[in-house]
């Protein structure tokens, strides 16, 4: 077909497929840590680390249990979003009234225990998970051969983005919570419990760090330091966003993905990088992110 | 605890009749240095502190008269780590010998830090061929394998055997950027194409991309410049987008059987690597492999831990007939004098660039059918005779060489 | 309430004069490290004082000026790579060597400075992070940091021409000098008129604009102050050790300094000194456990957070009420 800079036009679309699923990996988890900051005003640190949580309770569960792919998706995002209310219950409470700050240095040491002690038990070579039986194979599309496996995880990705974003922009659920986030205490002169839905909101973003995690475990390695090569990247993608904007999270999640996609094409020594010099020059253009509310 | 030792030391020496050892400290302290809890701590790790003592036990140490205290730690596959424990180790513990090191970067400042305190540096995980090249010094041997071997190995036997046509998948840092470049180097002299290379950022986690522009390039064997989890996830996404299907090699330049074990026979088979060793190769090794594993979880022992085990009995035949540990440049000297002779590698030679030499295999590792149980993971494709395994003398920059 | 509140938890003191206390300690201070030596392995020392000056820097932001960088570690460790670069290729005397570290740094720290300071709390954080990490990936490519490797054999060489620093003792004393300046000169800067004004933006920030501050500048000053001296003490580093590796410019080594401050005390003069000698100590004792040093410092950090805010010194002044 035609050609772009050198490579063909079958190059370049499979790029770019491959480019939107290793998005639906950066929307997935910045679209957790956006809901968790909108609500508490915390960074998350512990969300890379929660991520890796959730891709070893996939690999517990089919190892020892024998509960595979399908049970994992529903099982381990339930698990490590306990874990998640537990540690805002026993820790983050208490922070509320402080700087902010202290939030991330708290969730930043818990990101060190979780991952020094798997990587204590377990090493960093990884181990094995593999794609399950429904979803192995794949189709030719004549640009690419695309592994069944890949597809779902960009359906999926996009179907959980969507359907948090309408929660919580469009029902009435979601708007208790925005409304929370802007005046808790009005909200609670309501009789609305707001610190149970602090708390289950940690719980929920958690979750989604987590079921991130259970997708990326037959593609990735599942290994302790997973989240933190992630997290940092993901960090830029929030930001570049907008730190509070869920619709921001998500767009720039796929939007950066399939950026980075491209750079693996034309300029791959600087694969790594790209993320980073475009949220420098947004900062330089627009300080509050593509999609955020000035703060 | 060390005052048991010194008295202990002082009745062995005091029994041992006429001609007495003057170790430094009345002891010979070797230290075991590698990775213990991060990508490598599977192919050397505890392995190779449990690969030391059994050389030791086997030595017999205790019946001639030596004391040997072994301790081993954890470099973190960092140079200042790395370096920090040497130093420390030589002059606040009294080491007298550092082996094994896996982690290039680690094993080069580490090499300096022995030749500047005239110790001794059996490197038995690092595959830098510059330890034995313009890194080279009076106080190191680089004992098992390096990139010069692992790249004439595989890059030329692969050729030979019909895979012609080579698209390098490399890690964009500098020991990337040297695997590839030795095995082109080899893949061109032996009559074969480079079609072309992706450089990939290192650490990777998604080689999707390039792995796709691997499959564009219709080359015979995808060569993968890389090592640890770049590696197997290399090979594991390379599977996952039926790339072995559509009729392209996979070849790991530098892989471990822990490796193998890691991804599974399913995803790794036809995989095609080059190693110095393999537990089961005959008799003496399989034994060896029965008595390791046990020890180290039911891992079995890689080249690495094997090297630590041959590297470890020669120093102390070294220091038993020098009577002495003291000088680093002088054992290491009557080791380069003394041919090598132990249970898993055989008889060979440690040559005047620091060089130990001996044989390497290309394997090629098995379908899950043809495999008799866990670890059962390669067939031999070929052997590479000693002489011709190892960089010439003459083209490695050695200073210590006279040309 | 405010990170790093000072001691009291009163008010910003406007006197300039130094208190009776302060240069006890200080005394205490140089007299301790003078005969260190002669009981300590004079490297675990030497390592401990960069580090004790990386964190003053890295207190001189937060502490003062209330904002909290994530990338610190960008400054320390591109100024280690150029000053062992400069050592090592160009031949530079260690003093020149250690010049030309700490002023990349300070350029390095204009440019990340400028960015960074339109954000303030949690976003200026994360752009700190950010950019340390595009940095530490830069530093991966980069030949002349010879990536993994990192930069070895770093010649200590001779200072100003005469003084062989490859004599432990010569080394010691020059890194004991170049920390107790930098000591002392942080000190001046935040009690000086310039040290007061910081603390009023720490406190609020429109007032201090309503009184005609151009605060901007101010916190830009202050940022690029900050990443000289966190330069400095990496340079230092990299002649102690002789080697620049990739470990000085990755995050970790960002938030290993902030564990120090915030063991140390945020804020306080002596925490942040206090702080790198405690964390020095214990990763010496934990190396033969390897990772569970993380495990270690999360556990710390998780700690100091929720009930141990005010760190060490902190705790200190607080128990002899006096400012530390």
């Amino acid at each position: 077909m035609f050609e772009v800079l050198g490579i063909s036009s079958q190059a370049l679309f499979g790029q770019l497929l491959i480019g939107l699923i290793n998005g639906s990996f950066y929307a997935l988890l910045s679209l957790g840590l956006a809901v968790i900051f909108g609500m508490l005003n915390i960074i998350n640190f512990t969300h890379g680390a929660q991520y890796m949580l959730g891709a070893f309770t996939a690999f517990f569960l089919l190892r020892y249990a024998g509960m595979g792919y399908w049970w994992a998706i529903v099982v381990a995002p339930l698990v490590i979003g306990l874990t998640g209310i537990i540690i805002e219950r026993l820790f983050l409470q208490w922070l509320y009234k402080l700087d902010h700050l202290y939030g991330l240095l708290l969730t930043f040491g818990l990101a060190l225990m979780f991952e020094g002690t798997f990587r204590n038990f377990f090493g960093s070579s990884g181990l094995p998970y593999s794609v399950p039986p429904e979803l192995q194979g794949g189709r030719n599309l004549g640009f690419m051969f695309l592994p069944n496996y890949r597809a779902w995880v960009v359906l999926f990705s996009l179907a959980v983005c969507l359907a948090t974003w309408f929660v919580i922009e469009r029902t009435k659920l979601g708007s208790y919570l925005r409304a929370a986030t802007e005046n808790p205490t009005l909200v609670r002169a309501f009789g609305i419990n707001v610190p149970r839905m602090i708390t289950l909101t940690y719980g929920f973003g958690v979750a989604l760090a987590a079921l991130a995690g259970v997708m990326a475990a037959p593609i990735y390695n599942v290994s302790p330091q997973m989240g933190s090569n992630l997290i940092i990247v993901v960090f830029a993608v929030v930001v570049i966003g907008g730190m509070g904007s869920i619709m921001g999270a998500i767009v720039t999640g796929f939007g950066l993905g399939i950026i980075e996609g491209l750079t693996k094409v034309f300029f791959p020594e600087a694969s790594n990088t790209v993320i980073f010099i475009i949220m420098a020059i947004v900062l330089l253009i627009r300080p509050a992110g593509l999609f955020g509310r000035g703060a | 605890m060390k005052g048991l030792i010194s008295l202990a030391a002082l009745a062995v020496a005091l029994g041992c009749g006429s001609a007495q050892a003057q170790y430094t400290d009345g002891t010979i302290k070797i230290g075991v240095l590698n990775d213990m809890s991060g990508t490598y701590s599977d192919l050397s790790g505890q392995g190779s502190v449990i690969a030391a003592r059994m050389a030791v036990e086997d030595f017999g140490a205790a019946a001639k008269g030596m004391k040997v205290e072994i301790i081993g730690a954890d470099h973190q596959n960092k140079p200042d780590v790395g370096s920090n424990i040497a130093r420390t180790w030589i002059d606040v513990d009294k080491v007298d010998v550092i082996v094994d090191v896996p982690t290039s970067s680690v094993a080069l400042a580490v090499n300096e830090i022995v030749r500047d305190k005239n110790k001794v540096f059996l490197v038995s995980g690092a595959a830098a061929s510059d330890l034995t090249g313009p890194k080279c010094t009076p106080n190191t041997i680089h004992w098992t394998y390096d990139t010069w071997a692992l790249a004439n190995g595989t890059g030329k036997a692969i050729v030979k055997t019909g895979g012609d046509t080579w698209f390098f998948l490399t890690a964009d840092y500098a020991f990337g950027h040297a695997l590839e470049r030795d095995t082109a180097a080899v893949v061109e002299k032996n009559g074969g194409k480079v079609l072309g290379r992706v450089r990939h950022p290192f650490p990777g986690t998604d080689f999707s991309s390039f792995l796709l522009q691997a499959q564009a390039s219709k080359a015979k064997i995808i060569g993968l410049a890389n090592a640890g989890s770049d590696t197997i996830n290399s090979i594991k996404q390379a599977a996952e987008f039926g790339i072995t299907s559509g009729g392209q090699n996979l070849a790991a330049l530098l892989a471990f059987i822990t490796d193998v074990h890691a991804l599974g026979l399913q995803t790794a088979q036809g995989l095609i690597l080059t190693e110095a060793w393999y537990w089961d190769l005959n008799d003496a090794d399989r034994a060896f492999a029965k008595r390791f594993a046990p020890q180290y979880k039911g891992i079995y022992p890689t080249m690495v831990h094997a090297g630590v085990y041959s590297a470890v009995t020669h120093y102390l035949k070294a220091v038993e007939a020098l009577k002495s540990d003291a000088d680093g440049k002088a054992v290491v000297a009557k080791m380069k004098e003394m041919p090598t002779d132990d249970k898993l590698f055989g008889k060979g030679t440690v040559r005047a660039d620091g060089r130990k030499i001996h044989p390497m295999y290309l394997f090629e590792v098995k379908k899950p059918a043809e495999s008799k149980g866990p670890w059962d993971y390669y067939k031999v494709r070929a052997t590479i005779p000693a002489d011709e395994a190892f960089r010439p003398l003459s083209e490695g920059g050695c200073p210590l060489v006279k040309s | 309430m405010k990170l790093a509140d000072n001691a009291l938890g009163g008010p910003v003191r406007m006197l300039a004069k130094p208190n009776l206390g302060e240069g006890f300690a200080f005394a205490l201070m140089a007299a301790a490290l003078i005969v260190a030596p002669l009981f300590a392995y004079p490297v675990f020392l030497m390592k401990a004082l960069c580090f004790a000056l990386f964190a003053c820097a890295f207190n001189l932001l937060i502490g003062y000026v209330g904002l909290l960088s994530f990338g610190h570690a960008l400054f320390f460790g591109w100024a280690a790579y150029v000053c062992a670069h400069a050592a090592k290729v160009w031949g530079l005397t260690p003093e020149l060597a250690i010049a030309s570290g700490t002023a990349v740094a300070a350029v390095l720290g204009a440019i990340v400075g400028a960015l960074a300071i339109r954000r303030q709390g949690i976003y200026f954080a994360m752009i700190t992070l950010a950019l340390a990490q595009m940095m530490y990936f830069f530093a991966v490519q980069a030949p002349f940091t010879h990536g993994e490797d990192g930069i070895q054999a770093v010649p200590r060489g001779r200072l100003f021409g005469l003084v062989d620093l490859a004599d432990q003792t010569n080394m010691y004393v020059m890194v004991l000098v170049v920390f107790l300046a930098g000591f002392l000169l942080i000190y001046r800067i935040v009690n000086s008129p310039f040290g007061e004004v910081l603390k009023a933006i720490r406190e609020n920030e429109t007032r201090a604009v309503s009184l005609g501050y151009k605060t901007e500048r101010y916190k830009l000053l202050a940022f690029v102050l900050s990443a000289t001296f966190a330069g400095l003490a990496g340079a230092t580093k990299a002649l102690v050790f002789q080697l620049a590796s990739l470990t000085d410019v990755d995050w970790p080594m960002s938030g290993e300094v902030i564990l120090m401050t915030l063991v140390g005390g945020l804020g306080t003069l002596f925490g942040p000194v206090a702080g790198a000698f405690f964390m020095v100590t214990l990763e010496n004792y934990l190396t033969t456990i390897g990772q569970w040093v993380f495990v270690v410092q999360g556990a710390i950090f998780v700690v100091c957070v929720l009930l141990f805010r005010r760190g060490i010194i902190g705790e200190l002044a607080q128990f002899l009420r006096i400012k530390l």
